[in-house]
């Protein structure tokens, strides 16, 4: 179903999800850019603010209209509520007979996603692949009890390039609710599609209006014009032509401009990787399980033989590329990356993943 | 992603800085494993390690040999006689050894290497008739450095398996072979086309030996090695253990050869 | 009785030179046979016969002050023991002891190194298979060298 709401009807949704009992996580101004929190009402969300993203680079200022999402890709992915970075997996307690060992249950508070992007839609279904065959108890129950509200991205950043990777700008799967934000002189509503059942009944709950099919032309070409606009591009596909460029030049270039700071798997919404710790206490009669996030990117993250296994940058860079978007497609039959162009923001000095696969995925020494 | 408790039933000093460790379930046990497949093990506030089976029992006992070479690790050497550990597991892809019935068995072990294999071996020699000739050839360091040596004299005895042993370097009073273990590949009185290799050792070691494996003219496909990867939750969630596109916890330990050579050739893969 | 001719024809190393060479080189040989215990080589004295060595073992051996005697490799039924033969100083570099009844066939070095030189063709099959030789023990020494077991291996 759909239907067309007002911003008026748009801050109701958040209402009606609040009033359903879920914590409602939306995009909020914070720290001088826009990050994710939770939100109390539609007020909260970033309006009139827009980001300038560029390599190393992010930026936010005013725009003249009242857009609540003009900006693109928040700062931080929304993993960390499906996949927290720090979980609790067990507690064990020494006793006199033994060791008990007890587990919390996953934390299910009933939550919705307020103004996700189609990549990052896209980043959760890739996440599923990682963590529901075999089930990841806390993920599983965090997924499930969260409601996807999608937003088309009428103003993609300046680092996406989702629209090459087929994974935006409009949202095609994966969500309950859709919405495109039409915002300009002459109106500001919100075009809102429905993609499940849940999603249908909540939108029947609101106080909208039948869409025209000039709205329906209007939403279609803001997303064509977002397409159209992204400076970058990368065929899911056309990576795998660097497979075995283990020993390409390029390789030791970018090695020597990263600095291994492990930003990009931080704000990466597919990287997954995690590592235990246990702790204890003074007395070593109660001792913690913890599973926080990890990246490939540490010195001790893969070790063989009690030695690190991967020495240098140049060969964890190669890691973290390779893996992302190469064995990605051996392991889960998909890409790794949704182009949401975080890393390439989020770097520190800039360096563009579809810059280093196009060179790395060029035989060595061949024309440019 | 939680251990259930065992309790450490006996351990044996087998090098000074390894052990073996006899555990048995204290309730139900976990699924028997299979030879090459892995066990978390958990010391109480330290943490977890993943360790090879290097003896199955009766009613879910386990062999675990452990060398001290970190902080867990450590805790497992010094775990006494009824204390506990937590066990996790089975996990991962042993070897197949239905798949080389009717072949030649070639089993080659470096180091404590020999401690995965050992399940595979006793398994062999329990059913020796699904099997053509079989060789288990073991390369050390040298003698004192040795894993199960009394079994190996016991091995050595039977008429049904040609064991062979090398070391690195030994003294004078040393009887068997001194050379590097690739050396004993071609001697090996084995059909090397028809042969199935089963090889765990370090991984410079098995590298080594796949190529010699390889030139004596076992099939690429025929050589199955376990590889090591630090592992943190064993079923492919952590990201650890990544080795190209395998998790070696699930889709290994235990790979063949064509699917090892390209990443192995590689440094820092 | 099997003459030189034919021991040499059997060996995996020499088995493949042609008839006439096979004769030309069967002329430096004859059997040897050293009990277990008999010293072979000597550290540094001359480098004057090689042995394809047909039965038994032997162990190649060095001496270093405060450690004792290290058995460096052992070599059994088909392989050469002695490299030092062919180039100057002609000086065995290690000890070598026969730890079990040990056979082989002792070839003249200075007998082989002369007919080498008369004839290049026997030079160059000689020497080709010395070269093979060592290239499979350098290569076996660095495994060794590399110290693949050592304890950094969890």
């Amino acid at each position: 179903m759909d239907v067309v709401l007002s911003r008026d009807g748009v801050a109701d949704l958040v209402r009606q999800l609040r009033a359903d009992g879920r914590r409602v996580i939306a995009p909020v101004r914070r720290d001088g850019a826009i990050r994710l929190d939770e939100v109390e009402s539609l007020d909260e969300l970033p309006t009139g603010w827009t980001d300038d993203q560029d390599g190393g680079s992010y930026r936010l200022h005013r725009i003249e209209r009242p857009e609540l999402f003009g900006s693109a890709t928040p700062a931080m992915p929304w993993k960390r509520w499906v996949y927290p970075e720090r979980t609790l997996l067990m507690t064990a307690e020494r006793r006199d007979d033994g060791i008990t060992i007890t587990t919390p249950e996953p934390e299910a508070v009933p939550q919705a996603f307020f103004g996700i992007r189609s990549c990052d839609v896209h980043a959760l279904s890739i996440l599923d692949q990682v963590f529901l065959d075999p089930v990841d108890p806390t993920y599983a129950a965090m997924r499930r009890s969260t409601f996807i509200v999608a937003v088309g991205c009428a103003r993609p950043g300046g680092t996406c390039f989702c629209a090459s990777m087929g994974t935006g700008p409009a949202p095609t799967a994966g969500y309950d609710i859709a919405l495109t934000e039409i915002c300009t002189v002459e109106r500001h509503d919100f075009y809102a599609e429905s993609g499940s059942e849940q999603g249908a009944v909540m939108l029947g709950r609101l106080d909208g209006r039948s869409p025209t099919d000039e709205d329906r032309a209007v939403v279609s070409g803001l997303m064509t014009d977002a397409a159209d606009q992204m400076g970058r591009r990368l065929d899911p596909t056309d990576p795998t032509a660097a497979r075995d460029h283990y020993d390409h030049p390029r390789w030791d270039d970018v090695a020597a401009r990263c600095l291994a700071c492990a930003n990009c798997t931080m704000v990466c919404p597919t990287c997954f990787c995690s590592t235990t710790e246990d702790t204890s206490d003074l007395a070593g009669v109660v001792s913690r399980r913890w599973r926080t996030w990890d990246s490939c990117f540490t010195l001790d993250f893969s070790y063989v033989g009690g030695a690190p296994a991967r020495s240098s940058t140049r060969s964890r860079y190669r890691q973290w590329l390779l893996h992302k978007l190469v064995t990605w497609h051996d392991q889960f039959g998909t890409s790794g990356c949704v182009g949401c162009g975080r890393c390439i923001t989020w770097c520190p000095v800039g360096i563009d993943l579809t810059v280093e696969i196009a060179a790395i995925a060029r035989e060595p020494g061949g024309s440019t | 992603m939680v251990p259930i408790a065992y309790r450490v039933e006996w351990r044996r000093q087998d090098l000074p800085d390894t052990v073996t460790l006899g555990i048995a379930p204290v309730e139900a046990p976990l699924a028997t494993p299979t030879p090459g497949q892995f066990m978390m093990v958990w010391a109480f506030g330290v943490g977890e390690v993943p360790l090879s089976v290097s003896g199955i029992g009766e009613d879910g006992r386990l062999e675990h040999t452990v060398r001290n070479v970190g902080a867990v690790t450590a805790a497992l050497s010094r775990a006494r006689p009824g204390e506990i550990v937590g066990v996790r597991g089975p996990y991962g892809a042993g070897w197949d050894l239905d798949r080389a019935t009717g072949r030649d068995l070639l089993i080659v072990a470096g180091g404590l290497g020999l401690a995965p294999l050992r399940p595979a071996m006793l398994e062999a020699l329990a059913e020796r008739h699904r099997f053509g000739r079989m060789a288990l050839l073991v390369g050390a360091r040298d003698p004192q450095s040795l894993l199960y040596t009394e079994e190996l004299e016991q091995w050595r005895g039977r008429f049904d398996i040609e064991v062979e042993v090398t070391v690195d370097a030994a003294p004078p009073s040393w009887r068997g072979d001194v050379g590097v273990v690739t050396k004993l590949l071609g001697r090996a009185p084995v059909d090397y086309a028809g042969a199935t290799a089963i090889v765990c050792g370090p991984e410079v070691m098995m590298r080594f030996v796949a190529i010699g494996l390889t030139d004596a003219g076992v099939p690429p496909h025929e050589i199955w090695l376990s590889m090591e990867r630090n592992m943190r939750c064993g079923i492919g969630h952590c990201g650890h253990c990544q080795l190209g596109p395998e998790f070696i916890c699930k889709d290994g330990p235990v790979l063949s050869w064509t699917r090892m050579e390209k990443p192995m050739m590689v440094r820092e893969r | 009785m099997k003459s030189i001719r034919d021991l040499l024809a059997e060996h995996p190393v020499f088995g493949s030179l042609d008839s006439s060479l096979l004769e030309l080189m069967s002329g430096c040989g004859r059997n040897e046979h050293f009990d277990s215990g008999a010293q072979i080589l000597r550290e540094g004295a001359d480098a004057d016969h090689f042995y394809l060595l047909r039965s038994g073992r032997v162990a190649l051996e060095v001496a270093i002050p405060h450690r004792g005697i290290i058995v460096i490799e052992t070599l059994g039924p088909s392989e050469i023991l002695g490299v030092s033969w062919p180039f100057p100083p002609y000086r065995w570099a290690f000890d070598a002891k026969a730890i079990e009844p040990t056979s082989a066939i002792s070839i003249d070095a200075a007998c082989l190194r002369r007919k080498c030189e008369e004839d290049p063709v026997l030079g160059y099959q000689v020497f080709s298979r010395f070269a093979q030789l060592m290239r499979d023990r350098l290569q076996a020494t660095r495994l060794q060298l590399l110290d693949v077991y050592g304890s950094h291996a969890g």
